[in-house]
């Protein structure tokens, strides 16, 4: 695969909002459905464009996502763009009933997720969604990892015809997928190749993963890195290859350990081949104050922190 | 999904024209006559399963046959033509009430009835749309219908399409706060061909509204949200029509229909336990031959 330059930095609502904008030219039923989250959904060009199709309903998140599975009903594709912690926390049952059991089209489209909040503390912060919507069925979710990823699952999204949810990064990432890269349901992004661990990661730990590789591979460990964009439904083949092909596999996700990335790879190892594990992401805490890089780099989310899980699965936990 | 029933659907469309094209009293003698028919099914689904929410169910059913006979456009061998008007019932618990409806419409065989909350059934305890035509979105949890109908008439909007939505509420379910939400949004956009009827029966599972957690004054709370609020009695077939009409003012409608938690069937009239308690043989029997009358 080709070498990806990873000096510049991107925070991915912008390629969201201009994918979201390319798509609504050619596709009338696209609409846009925010609670008062133009601005910190980048909806202010599509809103500028499209007037009409952009519904906002303010600051009710309930109302949201059943307008949009109203609207969805009627024919229209409804990208719903919230902050993620009061889209998932809020309307989870919408999400559920409205959306996944019934059917309905809806994209929904968490904004900021993880700790992009940094300092405005817990309550903005969402490290719980991925385990929340994991437990929903029928319900896909897609973690992207850069602006190239973000597009492409923009796309995917609206073109599946399938409840989705859509968790749009907002910590700056470099460029980390390969043009050439698949993206597809159940399909990982293999980003180096590597026999002695593999290390799965989402989202704003991509780079960070990679970083870990790099280094583990001047000691001569060989780091298999994959990128997982589809939590639901996961790519059951690479996870398991992995268990199979390497001495175990570290996860790695700006999100709650409960749940989320993590979870569903050790459920999908456990039952067919189990293998040694170190899940790294927000253990069952509150976040304390700080910004966002340092949030990461306190609980463990940084390459040393995935250096350090690698070496502690190779020493099989000694160290 | 259920296929439909060509006979029954046949006959709906003819009755359904004859009412509309009736004087409304004379509409309304035909209406009452399909409301005790449809009372009657639902006494019996209650029966067979011995489950179901038969107060609520009693209550909401004159509502339902106007809708469906006197108000809507709707076409129960294509369920999914795409300017059907929209009918959604926010009480989904009231499912027995709608399937008994949508069987007398011809949505799908009077036969199915029988399988009401059976195992592997299409007719759960609450609709469900992947499974049964005429159901729009799949309610049960209280406080959903309201925000999907209110989507539903965006769309409408947005497509410049002049179907009409309609969205029936429970009275209790006016406690969860995403409905009022609803109501803001669909006053703020303005939405005149959407009309929420509140099934206003004083009751809810374990005490009376007013008891539980107060609602009056309701339609002075609906006015203040913006709405064109229509107060009738919900089984006088002839007011329901009237309040069911289009919008007048250029804003969604509410209708506060009164009605009486078991209608039709004395001794569960407007008593808190037959919310969802299940009649012995004995009641039934009663039960049917009151509303054969």
């Amino acid at each position: 695969m080709t070498v990806v330059e990873r000096a510049a930095t991107f925070d991915c609502r912008q390629a969201f909002a201009d994918e979201l904008r390319a798509l609504a030219q050619v596709d009338e039923r696209i609409v846009a459905v925010c609670n008062d989250s133009v601005g910190s959904s980048n909806l202010v060009g599509f809103r500028r464009e499209f007037p009409d199709r952009l519904v906002n309903v303010g600051i009710a998140e309930q109302d949201l996502v059943g307008v949009a599975a109203g609207l969805a009903n009627a024919g229209k594709i409804p990208f719903v763009c919230a902050a993620a912690p009061f889209l998932t926390g809020r309307a989870l049952e919408q999400i559920k009933n409205d959306v996944a059991y019934s059917q309905a089209h809806v994209v929904l489209c968490g904004q900021s997720p993880g700790m992009a909040y940094g300092e405005l503390g817990p309550t903005h912060h969402s490290i719980e969604d991925l385990s929340w919507v994991r437990a929903v069925a029928n319900l896909d979710v897609i973690v992207p990892a850069d602006p190239d990823q973000t597009r492409a699952a923009v796309r995917w999204a609206a073109a599946s015809g399938r409840p989705t949810y859509l968790r749009i990064p907002r910590f700056k990432v470099p460029a980390v997928t390969p043009a050439d890269a698949p993206f597809a349901p159940g399909q990982a992004v293999r980003l180096t190749d590597g026999d002695d661990v593999t290390v799965i990661a989402i989202g704003s730990l991509i780079s960070r993963a990679l970083d870990a590789a790099a280094r583990l591979g001047e000691e001569g460990i060989g780091v298999r890195v994959l990128n997982m964009p589809f939590i639901e439904p996961i790519d059951t083949a690479a996870v398991l290859a992995a268990a199979r092909q390497t001495r175990g596999i570290v996860t790695a996700e700006e999100a709650t350990t409960s749940g989320g990335l993590g979870a569903a790879v050790a459920a999908t190892v456990v039952t067919a081949h189990p293998t040694p594990m170190r899940i790294l992401g927000v253990p069952r805490v509150f976040a304390p104050t700080g910004d966002t890089a340092f949030l990461l780099d306190h609980f463990g989310l940084s390459a040393d922190g995935i250096v350090a899980a690698v070496r502690d699965l190779l020493d099989g936990g000694r160290a | 999904m259920l296929p439909s029933d060509p006979d029954v659907s046949a006959r709906y469309r003819d009755t359904a024209a004859r009412i509309r094209a009736a004087d409304t009293d004379a509409a309304a003698v035909e209406l009452r006559r399909i409301a005790r028919e449809v009372r009657r099914s639902i006494v019996r689904m209650i029966d067979r399963a011995q489950m179901g929410h038969i107060g609520g169910d009693l209550s909401v059913t004159d509502i339902l046959v106007t809708c469906f006979w006197g108000a809507l456009s709707l076409d129960p061998r294509q369920p999914a033509w795409p300017e059907r008007d929209r009918f959604i019932l926010s009480k989904g618990h009231c499912a027995a009430a709608l399937y008994s409806t949508l069987a007398h419409a011809g949505f799908f065989h009077s036969a199915e009835l029988d399988t009401f909350m059976a195992p592997m059934s299409a007719l759960n305890g609450h609709p469900n749309k992947i499974k049964v035509p005429g159901v729009e979105t799949n309610t049960g949890a209280l406080g959903h219908g309201f925000p999907v109908a209110t989507g539903c008439a965006i769309a409408a909007r947005l497509a410049g399409q002049t179907w009409r939505t309609v969205v029936v509420l429970g009275d209790g379910e006016m406690q969860e706060g995403s409905n009022w939400e609803a109501a803001m949004t669909a006053s703020h956009y303005g939405l005149a061909s959407l009309t929420a009827v509140v099934d206003r029966n004083r009751l809810q599972q374990g005490a009376r509204t007013e008891e539980t957690k107060r609602l009056e004054p309701l339609a002075d709370k609906w006015r203040s949200f913006g709405w064109e609020v229509r107060e009738v009695d919900g089984h006088d077939h002839a007011a329901l029509l009237r309040a069911l009409g289009p919008s007048t003012a250029g804003q969604p409608v509410a209708v506060i229909a009164n009605t009486i938690k078991g209608k039709g069937v004395s001794f569960m009239e407007d008593r808190v336990e037959w919310h969802h308690k299940v009649p012995t043989r004995e009641q039934v029997d009663l039960a049917l031959a009151e509303l054969a009358a």
